[in-house]
């Protein structure tokens, strides 16, 4: 395993390493010390390593990430995960607002709580969240799942394109044109690839499938309430 | 009084209302026919004051010309010199904004590539992110970072040349966009993760920050994934151009490119392009003078759009303090949009050559905001590419005459005691005197 001692070398020099790193490098676990809650940890790898963070992180941690394994041995701040593209990024503790915003690929885990506006506007990434999300999460979603195994703050999935909701707990309120849909055996499949993926302990029955009534998929004049 | 007294008395002349005008009585009918606001591309089409407002001085005795056609006036501009590794180095002070790919054709996204790059000059992407045909055929590309995100990928910023944060957009500060499902085709919605023929919404701000102190994490991480290596713009819809400005040099950019409300859209509200934002000629000086205030003028490059047309108006922009413009809305027109070539068509479509603006049906006659197959075709993208290369080279010699007939040997040595305004209005927003005068009102204020 590399150490790398974010505070003795700096950011700079860990992304750059870690951006040198080549497809077949040997060096394929990572681990990073003192990350006392810098921003951009990890960000834009594009290679099949895996980095464990020792501590919390700050903003954009694992951000576009690409094949990488990254795991917080703490809590994230916000935007963990933004705009990942495939790989997986694991967060043993709570994570902060955004966690997987615009996401197009890969899986986020959560252990903890993710904070408001969890997945926004994701693109095809999957989340898992072991404890609760906030306000305003899949606002805009396009494509993707969030799983939630504790409850949903307000304005769940407002604005909802094409991802999938599912939560386990309770859901404070669904955002405009977000639903409550049947759930059927194919999403069943789904959830049950997910939540073992996630090292999540639950049974896809337990949960309820929330997507888009697409009323707002075309301008329409008669849902002028929900603009 | 009898018949023929009555005859002779001249009838009350019909008057319309000023406030009623028969095209704000036409769209209260539309309105009232459809329930949908009106939706439409382009800028602003209300008369606001403009650089025409404003006349060169040139150069008598107490200022001394140069000889034009013999004596140097450069033009190249370096955009970046602030943090970035590689900055941008063009020809012109002249650069392509940032027009998507879904609103434009492809032929269109290379011509655009193909002319800029003869012209020595950069592309900007749009919200559909990064296309071959632009990235193939632009030598120097910015790629647009936007609040939706569609056709986000860290692969293309690396491919980038230089990167554009785009916070808001002169045509409609505060607002998102919204390409109707009638443009998007297949491909057009796989570069957006949507499926095709729905309506999509471009976000109004960013899902992943929401004030300065965010966007300036949100820089260190955009620099972190490219090395330091590419300059970080960011752009701003020209309405609080002073503490806009201030922020994004605050948040880290390396340029700020304000585009002010002549600055055109791909579809929006009509409301919001006619009524949303400030001229592009009252954006200028608030914006350098908050990089003179930050000490930063010229060490964070200020890129000027919105309505920019002609050599003169390049080089106004420049003498009140721009580095470079942008163009986007006259790029189009040079490669032949609401060209009277089509004028059959466009009066099919219930309009006439430069008056065409409902870029969000996709029934473009000239084949540049469309999607459809046919008339993309009519697009060359080759023959367009050297008719914007050749718009782009007059725009450059008429700066540069204007230039050196005020005395510079760089287009950046114009400076605003080389103007004076036709208007009041254009004098206090310019900040330079009202002709034959040395009066400026508004001194001191925004």
């Amino acid at each position: 395993m590399q150490q790398f001692d974010l505070e003795a070398e700096g950011l700079r020099k860990l992304n750059q390493t870690l951006h040198a790193l080549g497809n077949d490098t040997n060096q394929k676990t990572w681990e990073v010390i003192n990350p006392r809650g810098s921003h951009a940890i990890a960000v834009g790898l594009d290679v099949p390593i895996e980095v464990t963070v020792r501590g919390s992180t700050g903003y954009y941690c694992g951000g576009m990430n690409k094949q990488a394994t990254i795991i917080v041995d703490g809590s994230a701040g916000p935007g963990v995960a933004e705009n990942m593209m495939s790989g997986k990024v694991i967060i043993e503790g709570d994570a902060s607002q955004y966690a997987g915003a615009t996401g197009r690929g890969g899986l986020l885990v959560i252990k903890g709580n993710a904070a408001s506006r969890c997945g926004i506007s994701m693109k095809g990434i999957n989340i898992v969240v072991h404890g609760n999300i906030g306000h305003m999460s899949a606002f805009m979603a396009q494509k993707g799942n969030l799983v939630v195994l504790g409850d949903a703050g307000e304005a769940l999935g407002d604005s909802l394109y094409e991802a999938q909701i599912f939560v386990r707990g309770s859901v404070k309120s669904l955002g405009a044109d977000c639903i409550e849909k049947e759930m059927r055996p194919e999403h069943i499949e789904v959830l049950k690839t997910l939540l073992e993926d996630a090292g999540a302990d639950a049974k896809p029955e337990e949960f309820r499938r929330y997507g888009s009534a697409r009323n707002l998929y075309h301008f329409d004049i008669d849902h002028a309430d929900s603009y | 009084m009898d018949d023929a007294s009555k005859k002779a008395i001249p009838p009350t002349a019909p008057i319309k209302s000023a406030t009623f005008t028969d095209p704000v009585n036409a769209e209260i009918r539309r309105a009232a026919a459809t329930g949908i606001y009106d939706i439409r591309g382009g800028g602003a089409k209300r008369k606001v004051p403009h650089f025409d407002d404003l006349l060169f001085l040139g150069a008598s005795i107490s200022r001394y010309p140069l000889e034009g056609y013999r004596e140097k006036c450069a033009t190249n501009v370096t955009l970046g010199t602030r943090f970035a590794s590689k900055p941008i180095e063009i020809d012109i002070p002249i650069t392509i904004a940032g027009m998507s790919f879904g609103a434009l054709s492809g032929p269109a996204k290379e011509a655009l590539g193909r002319g800029a790059t003869m012209a020595g000059t950069s592309t900007t992407t749009g919200d559909g992110g990064m296309t071959e045909e632009e990235r193939g055929h632009s030598k120097i590309l910015v790629y647009q970072y936007l609040p939706s995100r569609y056709g986000m990928n860290p692969n293309d910023l690396r491919r980038a040349d230089a990167i554009e944060v785009v916070v808001g957009q002169g045509a409609k500060p505060g607002g998102g966009g919204m390409l109707l499902g009638q443009k998007i085709s297949d491909r057009v919605a796989g570069m957006r993760d949507l499926p095709a023929g729905i309506d999509q919404r471009s976000a109004c701000r960013h899902p992943d920050w929401t004030g300065p102190d965010d966007l300036e994490i949100k820089i260190l991480e955009l620099r972190e994934i490219t090395n330091w290596e590419k300059p970080i713009y960011v752009k701003i819809g020209g309405a609080r151009p002073y503490f806009d400005t201030t922020l994004a040099v605050k948040a880290g950019a390396d340029v700020v490119v304000i585009d002010g409300m002549q600055g055109g859209t791909a579809a929006t509200q009509d409301v919001f392009i006619e009524h949303v934002g400030q001229p592009t000629l009252a954006c200028i000086r608030p914006a350098v003078k908050a990089l003179q205030d930050l000490d930063m003028h010229r060490e964070v490059q200020l890129i000027v759009s919105g309505g920019i047309r002609t050599g003169a108006d390049v080089a106004k922009a420049l003498a009140l303090g721009a580095d470079a413009v942008s163009i986007g809305t006259a790029a189009l027109i040079a490669l032949g949009d609401n060209d009277p070539r089509w004028e059959e068509e466009y009066q099919r479509l219930g309009t006439t050559a430069g008056a065409y603006d409902d870029w969000h049906e996709g029934r473009d006659p000239a084949g540049i905001t469309t999607q459809d197959p046919d008339l993309m075709s009519r697009l060359d993208p080759v023959a367009g590419g050297r008719r914007l290369r050749n718009y782009l080279k007059v725009m450059t010699l008429e700066a540069q005459t204007i230039a050196r007939a005020c005395g510079k040997s760089h287009v950046h040595n114009l400076e605003p005691e080389d103007l004076c305004a036709l208007t009041i209005e254009a004098s206090a927003m310019a900040g330079v005197p009202l002709a034959g005068t040395n009066w400026i009102p508004g001194q001191g204020s925004f």
